[in-house]
């Protein structure tokens, strides 16, 4: 399977590259020319003001769209055009901006949804539920007992996810994710619309998640702060345009940026 | 088979442990929940554990007399680590997981602790934090790694690791067997047994030394009461440093032999609850009180027929439950009637609520309600009160199967000899007494009478039956100008069986008139809300609702009534009230760790709404800090309405008028 060879990656080493990437929507050009790279093992921000690209570019990484122009490089493969199930194979997994979870299913059926790709045994097997496909079930229902664990969310195993207050729903899609045993792990706005309790809860799982399983992760974040103490590396995006890109000292003090952020009178 | 000096023998708790290895060592010792799925641990495997980790413990340098600090939430390995260090005669100091980073170092410091035992990275970071503090300590164990990957580990050790290396000497060394035998027979019944930290009701909080042969003594006196056997089963989920768990869930599974199961954590323990099944069951009102408050608020929501059916057989319940539990005559009518109702009503409940396989249940630590009282009573469930303190190892007095009222705790306690002081204060001996304060020989005396008694600090009586009435903390009773007796507790405990008002504090000690500062019950005044179209958008919002207020101005009316029916009590009714505008917290300092109301320092923090109170004011304005759980802090500022009562007359005087 191709994503073996982002174990042939050392930490540190880029795990993605991304490279003069344009991207337009008939007219109007959503990215320009960008190029940054993530580093294995690493929690790389995308910040920027709103419209500045950050989803966009995102939804480049993990083949949701195609750029117009410019290579990624992931695991040392540039890709062609894929589909989000490519990428996923890949190892790439995300959350998004609005919860995109199965309302009516438990938190662990959520999360064992994200086990499909890793599931051997066909569909026949599987609707069976027998033998092998069965063992297998056990198998991957350990993995996301793990999950639930880690994340701390035991009292909601068998809840809908449609009941559970925004915060845990947040953290269940965090689960999904992480059950698909992802090599990068893109997270959009993984703290909006939390107070501040959750987003420290959050925050705390980002970092056990980068250092327990060694995931590298791209994160999108408004609040500032949460970004500054998390990212190892921060990319600045402004209309479009890569703006600034470097560490959080460095990108605080970057003049283009604190303009982007305040404001500047032209 | 047991002899009165093999009994006697059995002294300290690791004796009893060596004993249900050999006796029952197929039984189940301690169950948990991991994964999703229960573990189970045979007494015998339990104590292969306890041996293991005893020791690794005393390849780190714990000896006798070296204390052990515990913290953390009800775990298997935390267990073990309490029976490892009596093991090697060291003693086991557990501390509250809910304790702030001081506080913890408080008790670290104050018990000379050696080595910390720490559930996770949380209790690690606390313990780390105030390093500087502990000069003795040697060592951090820790039995969850999640986030400590990157610690510097010269000082950290993970306790399956120690559990593990115990287990290898074990193993290839039969002279380790012989070490521990060796420890488990050198230990004392006079040895110290634990220290148990009070909650801090009042200033710190203060190491109460207990001995083990006295905490043997008294855990034995109650099992042989309820007749616990080593069929039983519990839920240890009271926290781990509080005496409660220490001696309903760990001294007494160790006598009877019993099961203790330790929930998954703590929000999972109302499911966990469900599976397991206890037997054996303590909670304190507070737990009966929202269990029955969400009981009510699923069946506001039920559809029609379930909702009437409910209503009826609760019905049938309340005339006849307790007489049926008690063994009283009831008519055949009423039997038939309340086993139909048991089928389809009160079964189905207990099931919910895991209470199906209860044969004893206690409750105690603040007055309960008699209605909520004999709604779980009525159900069948065998809920009775006990009287106990710290410092008597739990259980002053318990009341007898069948001899069960809400508003007493019951006679003594098997062995336990009480006395009521000249002025009302409740004194006691019992077997499982403390020996002292650790470190404060002042309080100690302070404490004991000349003749060993121990004074509670809790004033009350001896009713006709024998049953002991607490009426308040002997200090908290106090006088108006007028001279009429004030008893704060007792008329918050009236307004706490609202189940609309969560807590009360009531202020009037050498003043002209009784005053009460109310926090609602989100839970339920929240669900009113919503059937009534109220909204709001937060608890200040909601507390700070004309309507609420009526509503609470209904309830304080009521207190009112009940009061002036009293003639102890009639004078000292309530004459103005006003709700919070936040829920008191532990984390604030207004309620003790143990959820106790702080009423002094409460009056300290809310002075201005107090003067308000007392000047005649309509609304006072107030501002309040506020600790967030990672310890920062924050302001909550509001604007309070006082409403002001109307006085009823007491009940004689309205006859003689």
């Amino acid at each position: 399977m191709t994503h073996h060879r982002s174990d042939d990656i050392a930490p540190g080493d880029i795990l993605l590259a991304v490279e003069n990437v344009s991207l337009a929507f008939g007219g109007v050009k959503a990215i320009t020319e960008v190029s940054f790279d993530i580093r294995k093992g690493e929690i790389r921000a995308i910040i920027g003001p709103n419209g500045a690209g950050k989803t966009s570019m995102l939804n480049v990484i993990n083949g949701f769209y195609n750029p117009n122009e410019g290579r990624i490089t992931f695991a040392g493969r540039t890709r062609p055009r894929m589909k989000p199930y490519e990428a996923a194979s890949q190892g790439i997994a995300r959350t998004f901006q609005n919860v995109a979870l199965f309302k009516g299913m438990s938190t662990l059926d959520n999360i064992m949804a994200g086990r499909t790709l890793k599931m051997r045994r066909n569909f026949f097997w599987q609707a069976l539920r027998h033998g092998p496909a069965l063992d297998e079930e056990i198998e991957h229902r350990k993995f996301c007992e793990e999950i639930i664990d880690f994340l701390e969310i035991e009292h909601i195993r068998k809840t809908p996810v449609g009941k559970l207050p925004y915060g845990l729903q947040k953290r269940v899609e965090l689960g999904r994710a992480l059950a698909m045993e992802p090599t990068l792990l893109l997270l959009d706005e993984p703290m909006a619309g939390m107070n501040l309790e959750e987003k420290e809860d959050m925050s705390r799982f980002v970092i056990d998640v980068n250092n327990h399983y060694g995931t590298t992760i791209a994160l999108i974040e408004h609040d500032i702060g949460v970004v500054m103490d998390l990212s190892d590396r921060i990319v600045v995006l402004e209309y479009g345009r890569k703006i600034a890109d470097g560490t959080p000292a460095e990108v605080k003090s970057d003049q283009k940026v604190i303009d982007a952020y305040l404001g500047v009178a032209h | 088979m047991t002899t009165a000096s093999e009994h006697s023998s059995l002294d300290t708790f690791p004796k009893l442990y060596a004993r249900n290895a050999k006796l029952r060592g197929a039984r189940p010792a301690l169950r948990f929940k991991d994964r999703g799925i229960w573990q189970t641990w045979s007494w015998a495997q339990s104590w292969d554990q306890v041996r293991a980790l005893a020791l690794a413990f005393a390849d780190i340098g714990v000896g006798h007399g070296d204390k052990v600090a515990i913290v953390g939430a009800n775990r298997p390995a935390l267990y073990w680590a309490i029976a490892a260090a009596q093991t090697l005669r060291a003693v086991p100091v557990p501390v509250y997981a809910d304790a702030v980073a001081d506080e913890l170092a408080y008790v670290l410091e104050n018990a000379d602790v050696k080595i910390v035992v720490a559930q996770d990275q949380e209790q690690v970071d606390k313990v780390l934090s105030s390093a500087e503090r502990l000069p003795l300590l040697a060592h951090v164990v820790y039995d969850e790694e999640r986030g400590l990957e990157a610690y510097d580990k010269a000082r950290l050790t993970p306790i399956a690791g120690m559990i593990e290396r115990g287990r290898a000497m074990l193993a290839k060394d039969p002279a380790a067997a012989a070490r521990i035998e060796a420890y488990v027979a050198a230990g004392r019944g006079e040895d110290v047994s634990i220290i148990l930290y009070t909650s801090g009701t009042t200033g710190r909080s203060k190491g109460v030394v207990m001995s083990a042969a006295g905490s043997v003594a008294a855990a034995s006196d109650t099992v042989a009461f309820d007749h616990l056997s080593d069929n039983d089963e519990v839920l240890a989920y009271l926290p781990l440093a509080w005496v409660g768990d220490h001696y309903l869930n760990y001294a007494q599974a160790l006598v009877a032999g019993f099961c203790m199961a330790c929930p998954e954590s703590a929000d999972t323990v109302q499911q966990d609850l469900r599976e397991i099944g206890p037997t054996f069951y303590f909670a304190p009102p507070r737990v009966f009180e929202s269990l029955l408050t969400r009981v009510m608020i699923r069946m506001e929501d039920a559809g029609g027929l379930k909702k009437k059916m409910f209503h009826h057989y609760i019905a049938v319940a309340r005339q006849w439950g307790e007489k049926i539990l008690d063994g009283k005559p009831a008519p055949f009518g009423a039997r038939l009637s309340y086993a139909i109702g048991n089928l389809l009503v009160y079964a189905p409940l207990k099931n919910a609520l895991g209470f199906s396989r209860i044969r004893t249940a206690y409750t105690a630590g603040e007055a309960i309600g008699a209605d909520l009282f004999s709604f779980y009573r009525s159900l069948g469930i065998n809920l009775k009160q006990l009287y106990g303190q710290t410092e008597a190892f739990l259980y002053v007095t318990c009341q007898k199967d069948g001899a069960v009222r809400s508003d007493a705790v019951g006679p003594a306690a098997p062995n336990v000899a009480i006395r009521i002081a000249d002025d009302g204060e409740v004194l006691f001996k019992s077997p499982g007494r403390f020996v002292e304060y650790y470190k404060d020989a002042d309080k100690t005396r302070e404490t004991l009478t000349e003749d060993g008694f121990v004074k509670t600090g809790d004033a009350g009586f001896f009713d006709t039956d024998g049953q002991l009435r607490i009426i308040d903390r002997a200090k908290d009773v106090g006088k108006l100008k007028s001279g009429a007796m004030f008893a704060p507790k007792y008329i918050e405990n009236k307004l706490k069986f609202f189940p609309n008002i969560k807590e009360a504090v009531a202020v009037g000690d050498a003043k002209d008139f009784v005053t009460v500062m109310i926090n609602i019950e989100l839970a339920s005044v929240g669900n009113w809300a919503e059937r009534n179209n109220v909204s709001y958008a937060s608890y200040q919002e909601l507390a700070g609702h004309p309507r609420v207020n009526e509503m609470i101005e209904k309830h304080v009316d009521e207190v009112n009534r009940s009061l002036a029916r009293e003639p102890m009590m009639a004078r000292a009714q309530i004459a103005r009230f006003l709700i919070l505008h936040k829920e008191l917290d532990a984390d604030d300092g207004e309620l003790t760790r143990t959820q106790k109301v702080r009423r002094g320092f409460i009056a300290e923090r809310y002075a201005p709404l107090v003067n308000a109170l007392y000047d005649g004011s309509k609304n006072a304005d107030i501002r309040t800090e506020v600790t967030f759980e990672d310890g920062r802090k924050g302001a909550i500022s509001a604007n309070v309405r006082i409403t002001d009562m109307k006085m009823i007359a007491p009940e004689g005087a309205e006859k003689a008028a």
